[in-house]
Order: C-alpha cells, then sequence, then structure tokens
C-alpha cells in the first residue's frame, strides 16, 4: 500500500458507508432496512452507493412504520440474517421500543440461549438548527439501561467504521448512535475491514491532573477543552468512551486512580443518565478522590428551538475548561 | 375434497397432543406445583393443527402467550413443553422462559411472547429474510382478537402488502381480550375485513373445524410461496378455559365472566370431537383412535416425569445466556 493510500481521509458518514459496503459484499445475510436509505435528506451520504451495488432487495426503503419495521429487523435476525435498521433521528426509534427492548433485548436469554438476533438497531441524533425537542434528543441511556443490548457510540470517522463492522458482526442487539454533528468530521481511515472491540473505550490524550470521560461528540470538545487547559497548566486525561454499554470500566478507573478527580462529559441529559453511571461507578470504587466528580450534560429540559436557547442548552469545551479550573482550584 | 389417511391421522394426533397436553396441566396449576402463568389453548387447538399441517417442516411459526398448540403442532414435543412450563433446564427454553417464551427453532418455530401483538413485526421480519434470500418458505403469525386493537398490526398489514411477502396472519378470534368480550374492544365484528384495506387478502373461517382450517392454510401457504403476499386469516374459535390457568382465575379468584349459556354453546363445537365424528364415519374404527389417544396418554406420562426430575438451571447460571458470544 503506498503512503497515499495509507493516509486516505474519509468522512465519519463516508466512514460508515464503507463500512456497509464492505459488509454487505462479504456477507449475504447482511441487509439494510429503515426509512430513507435511499434519501441523503434523512441518512446523509452514509448509504451512498448501497442500492446499485446491492439492489432494494437488501437497501429497503420503507413507510414511516417504525415499530413494524423495526420489528422486522429483529424477526429477520431471529430467522439468520444480519439485519441493519436505521431510524434517521433518534427521537422516532421510540415507536421501536417494543421490538427493541421487549423482544430483541430479552430473546436470547427468555429462550435459554436457542436464538440470539444479530440486529443492528441505528439511530441517529440530528439536532441543532433550532429542529426543537422532538428532532434532538440522545436516548442512549435509555437502551444502555437495558440488559441485552450493547450500545456504541463512535466520535470520529475511524471509530464509526470500526464500530459499524463490530456490530454487525456481533451476535447480539447493538444499539449504534452516531450524531449528525459529527458526520463531515474528516481523518485518516483504513481502507481495509477492521473492528473495534465493543466495550474498549480509548484515550485521546495522556493526563494527570484530571480525568474527563467523554462520550460521542462531547469528546471532541473535552479534546479542545483539554488543549486549553494544558495552556492554563492543568493535565487532562481524556478518555472516549466509545461503547456505553458496555462501559470501559477499566480504562476509568485506571485513569481516575492516577488523576484523583473526574469530569463526565455526555451528550445526554443528567438524570438517570450515563453520566450518573460513569459517577456511581467511581464512588463505588474503593479510589479516594481529590475532589467531587463533575458532571456535564445536557440539562434536564427538552431541547428548546431558539437558537440563543440552544446555544445555552449544548454544553462546549467552555464548560468543560471551567469546572476543570474549580477542580483544579486547590491544586497542589 | 379427499384426505389422506396419513394427514388425517396426524392431524388427529396433534389435535390431541395438545388437547390432553393441555388438560394434564390443569393439576398442576391448580395445586400450585406449576407457578408461571399458563395461557391453556383448550378448544381452540384446531387452528394450530389444521394451519400448521398445512406448513412445510422448515416454515416459520411466531405465536403468542396462548402457543402450548403453536409449538406441538410446529415440531416441538410435549416433553420440552412440559419441562419449560415446569421452568426446567430440559425445557425448549432452559427454564428461563416458562410457558410464554416457547422456541424451537430447529424446527421453524422461532418464538413465541406475551407482548401482544409484539411476535406480529418479528414474523414480518421472518417473511422479509425469506423475500430476500427466496427460500420459499412461509411465515404463519399467530396472534389472539385482541391483538388487532395494536398498531403495529396495521403497519404489519401494509409493509407485507407493499413487499408481498410469504406471510400469513392468523388471528384466532376467541371473542375476548383477556376478561373484556371482543365486542366491547372494537366498533365492528368483523376483524378479517381489516386486511382488506391494505390489499392482504381476508378470510374468515370456522377455527373448530380443523379440515376447514387446513384447507384455506394450505391455500393461503400456496400463494404465499408463489410470491403472490400475505393472507389474513380470522379464525373463529373459543376457548374452553379462563385466560390464564385452570379457570379465569385472574388476580386468584374466579373471574370468568363469560356467560354459561355460551360457554355451554361452545363446548357442543369442541373441535376434537367433532373431527372424530368425521374420521369415525368411514375412516377409522373407534379401537384405532383409541389407540391414538393412549399413545399420546403415554408421552404426556412420560413428559411429565421427564419434567419432574429433571434439574432447575443452576443459580451460578443467572447470568448465562444474556449476550452471546
Amino acid at each position: 500500500m503506498s503512503s497515499k493510500n495509507k493516509k486516505r481521509k474519509l468522512s465519519y458518514s463516508l466512514a460508515i458507508n464503507e463500512a456497509l459496503h464492505q459488509m454487505m459484499s462479504k456477507d449475504k445475510s447482511v441487509f439494510l432496512i429503515g426509512q430513507g436509505v435511499k434519501s441523503p435528506w434523512y441518512v446523509g451520504n452514509t448509504t451512498r452507493g448501497l442500492i446499485a451495488k446491492f439492489g432494494e432487495n437488501r437497501v429497503i426503503d420503507t413507510p414511516v412504520s417504525e415499530n413494524a419495521i423495526t420489528g422486522a429487523a429483529v424477526g429477520a435476525a431471529i430467522a439468520g440474517m444480519r439485519s441493519i435498521v436505521v431510524h434517521p433521528r433518534l427521537d422516532f426509534m421510540i415507536y421501536g421500543f417494543d421490538p427493541i427492548i421487549n423482544q430483541a433485548a430479552n430473546w436470547y436469554y427468555m429462550n435459554g440461549g436457542k436464538a440470539s438476533v444479530p440486529v443492528v438497531i441505528w439511530g441517529i441524533i440530528n439536532r441543532g438548527g433550532e429542529q426543537g425537542a422532538q428532532h434532538s434528543q440522545a436516548l442512549h441511556a435509555m437502551f444502555a439501561h437495558v440488559p441485552g443490548l450493547k450500545v456504541v457510540m463512535p466520535a470520529t470517522p475511524y471509530d464509526a467504521k470500526g464500530l459499524m463492522i463490530a456490530a454487525i458482526e456481533d451476535n447480539n442487539p447493538v444499539v449504534f448512535i452516531d450524531d449528525r454533528w459529527l458526520y463531515s468530521l474528516e481523518e485518516a481511515v483504513p481502507r481495509e475491514r477492521y473492528s473495534i472491540s465493543i466495550g474498549k473505550g480509548v484515550i485521546r490524550r495522556k493526563g494527570t491532573d484530571l480525568t474527563i470521560a467523554a462520550i460521542s461528540y462531547m469528546a471532541h470538545e473535552a479534546c479542545k477543552a483539554g488543549e486549553e487547559l494544558e495552556k492554563l497548566g492543568i493535565s487532562a486525561e481524556i478518555i472516549d468512551l466509545r461503547s456505553v454499554k458496555p462501559l470501559d470500566k477499566e480504562i476509568i478507573l485506571d485513569s481516575v486512580q492516577k488523576t484523583g478527580r473526574l469530569i463526565v462529559a455526555d451528550v445526554g441529559w443528567k438524570t438517570g443518565g450515563i453520566s450518573a453511571e460513569i459517577a456511581a461507578l467511581v464512588a463505588e470504587s474503593p479510589i479516594v478522590l481529590k475532589s467531587p466528580i463533575k458532571r456535564i450534560t445536557l440539562p434536564d429540559i427538552p431541547a428548546p428551538a431558539n437558537g440563543n436557547l440552544e446555544k445555552c442548552y449544548y454544553p462546549n469545551k467552555n464548560d468543560i475548561i471551567i469546572e476543570a479550573q474549580k477542580l483544579l482550584r486547590n491544586k497542589k | 375434497m379427499i384426505y389422506s389417511k396419513s394427514i388425517l391421522r396426524s392431524i388427529y394426533y396433534t389435535l390431541l397432543q395438545i388437547r390432553l397436553c393441555e388438560e394434564s396441566l390443569i393439576a398442576p396449576i391448580s395445586n400450585g406445583e406449576v407457578k408461571c402463568p399458563v395461557h391453556l389453548c383448550t378448544g381452540q387447538e384446531a387452528v394450530a393443527a389444521g394451519v400448521c399441517a398445512a406448513l412445510s417442516p422448515t416454515d416459520y411459526v411466531f405465536g403468542n402467550h396462548r402457543s402450548h398448540g403453536h409449538f406441538l403442532a410446529h415440531g416441538g414435543t410435549i416433553k420440552e413443553l412440559i419441562a419449560e412450563v415446569y421452568c426446567k433446564e430440559t425445557g425448549c427454553s432452559r427454564g428461563r422462559g416458562g410457558s410464554m417464551h416457547l422456541c424451537k427453532p430447529a424446527t421453524g418455530m422461532l418464538g413465541s411472547a406475551p407482548i401482544v401483538a409484539g411476535t406480529i413485526s418479528l414474523a414480518l421480519g421472518s417473511a422479509l429474510a425469506s423475500a430476500i434470500c427466496q427460500d420459499k418458505k412461509v411465515t404463519v403469525s399467530f396472534f389472539g382478537d385482541g391483538a388487532t386493537g395494536e398498531g403495529v398490526l396495521y403497519e404489519s398489514f401494509n409493509f407485507a402488502a407493499l413487499k408481498k411477502l410469504p406471510i400469513i396472519f392468523a388471528c384466532e378470534n376467541n371473542l375476548y381480550s383477556t376478561h373484556m368480550s371482543i365486542r366491547e374492544c372494537r366498533a365492528n365484528g368483523t376483524i378479517y375485513k381489516s386486511g382488506l384495506p391494505f390489499s392482504v387478502p381476508s378470510f374468515r373461517v370456522d377455527g373448530n373445524d380443523v379440515l376447514a382450517v387446513f384447507a384455506v392454510a394450505k391455500k393461503a401457504a400456496l400463494a404465499c410461496r408463489s410470491g403472490k403476499g400475505p393472507v389474513f386469516i380470522e379464525f373463529m374459535t373459543y376457548r374452553f378455559r379462563g385466560h390464564v390457568g385452570a379457570d379465569d382465575n385472574v388476580q386468584g379468584v374466579h373471574t370468568d365472566i363469560r356467560p354459561k349459556k355460551e360457554i355451554a354453546g361452545w363446548f357442543k363445537k369442541d373441535p376434537i370431537r367433532r373431527f372424530e365424528r368425521y374420521l369415525l364415519n368411514g375412516v377409522f374404527g373407534k379401537a384405532e383412535l383409541l389407540k391414538i389417544k393412549e399413545q399420546v396418554d403415554a408421552e404426556i406420562n412420560d413428559a411429565f416425569n421427564f419434567a419432574l426430575k429433571s434439574p432447575c438451571p443452576q443459580e451460578s447460571d443467572l447470568g448465562k445466556y444474556v449476550f452471546k458470544k
């Protein structure tokens, strides 16, 4: 492979697209179904070229029937397929809670391991732009709450490809949640097929003063905050969790053991959210903290439409920097 | 219509398996030996037996909460069923599911679940899988009249018709949605017509006439296999027992509010007695039928011995089967 190829850059959305192309070529049992798979307006360019290559038999655009379509993806998986069902807005996926939670999540257990459900339930967070409360929600914590579901939230193009492939190859239901705010990000993405272990986080930046455990889009805000904090003399270790279920407990605990301080930066709400789970994980560990845990999340408020309100609603690197400075005020 | 002796014998055998199996559970339910909720299908046997007789052994079936009959009619054994009702490790779902979660993928019995209408979309999915793979399999989705109150049925009708999926929507109308008369649930009494606005060919059949059930299911399966798309069939039937348990003992008290006269009327339409009358009219002698019954009795006896002797799932295995490796 030439060095040019090695450094081939790909956007986040095209990294997903490449994962879908590669898995559909590799395995005839893989198919994609969901509302808008024909339409870039719905799914960006994540499905580019799929119909031309694999046909409408395996790339199925659907009427607005999320409950039945999600159930169909689950049922097809029970019958031996590897299904991917896409919900271009996570909010609408709520219509599919029964097949996701009652059926897919429980199926393998309640049938004593006789039938598994290799389905990827792909939901896109599509927020901002004054879209309001029903076009904005990040619901990963709800899915992470349920035994039998895995939940992944890649923040980078490299991880988006690797986790989509891992999700398709997994023998269990995997909720794959991405974010339209990430779609245009570009980085070097290998051409070959590769997967990333579900349940493994990654350290984006080494540091010694505090740990910032971040999810999805907030991993980027955390990295930006980390750079600025460095200039302020604060050394932050940034963890991009990549999966929220199972959670990479080891990477969090090892880091907090070292730094003694923790900020959790999530893209979801505060109450009962993943940030609470991570805080509880550390609180229950024998680690003696140097300062209280801080959570940076959405407030417990529906997403507003108005642009000014949106600016206060969505946290960013500045919120992280402010909290980090507070935690390190008494740094010795 | 002339049927071969072997198919008639096989249908009778399935009917008896279901009936005798269900009735054998009355005592252990009543004395508390069986603890998990059991929804008996006594009285409705002809639907499962007739529909599944029309399927090939690799076709797919999804059931609901009342699925002992579907399981036995589509490849499940009495042994695996009774052991599961006792929640034993040797049950079809290894004691993790109980009576409401019966599954045997090897024979196409893909599963059953009590979320009303919850398996309809799953069946839509196995039919979709067959359409994608062009494997010529047919899926049957069994559900009750109560499930017609759930929106997913209509989404599924539409999508199945749109994509011409090989699925038979089989509604067992036993006239009651748990405690409630279907007349109190619906503005009209013509469930089968609900498929029509979605361009799903729809039929209503006497669900206590096993040969009529068999005939309509054969036609429907043929239509599915030849790419014509879904069929909806409403089978009129009645459960002889309550919604759950031996009678309608919701909350532990007898609450069967069904009129006594109505129940007595349906006893006269017992699908098994009716089929026996047909068989005794020149197909089999009494002795032959008795022999089949003795065979089923012996199977049930063995199944109870097997279930009672079987181990419970180990406590150390509590977390097994959450995820497949």
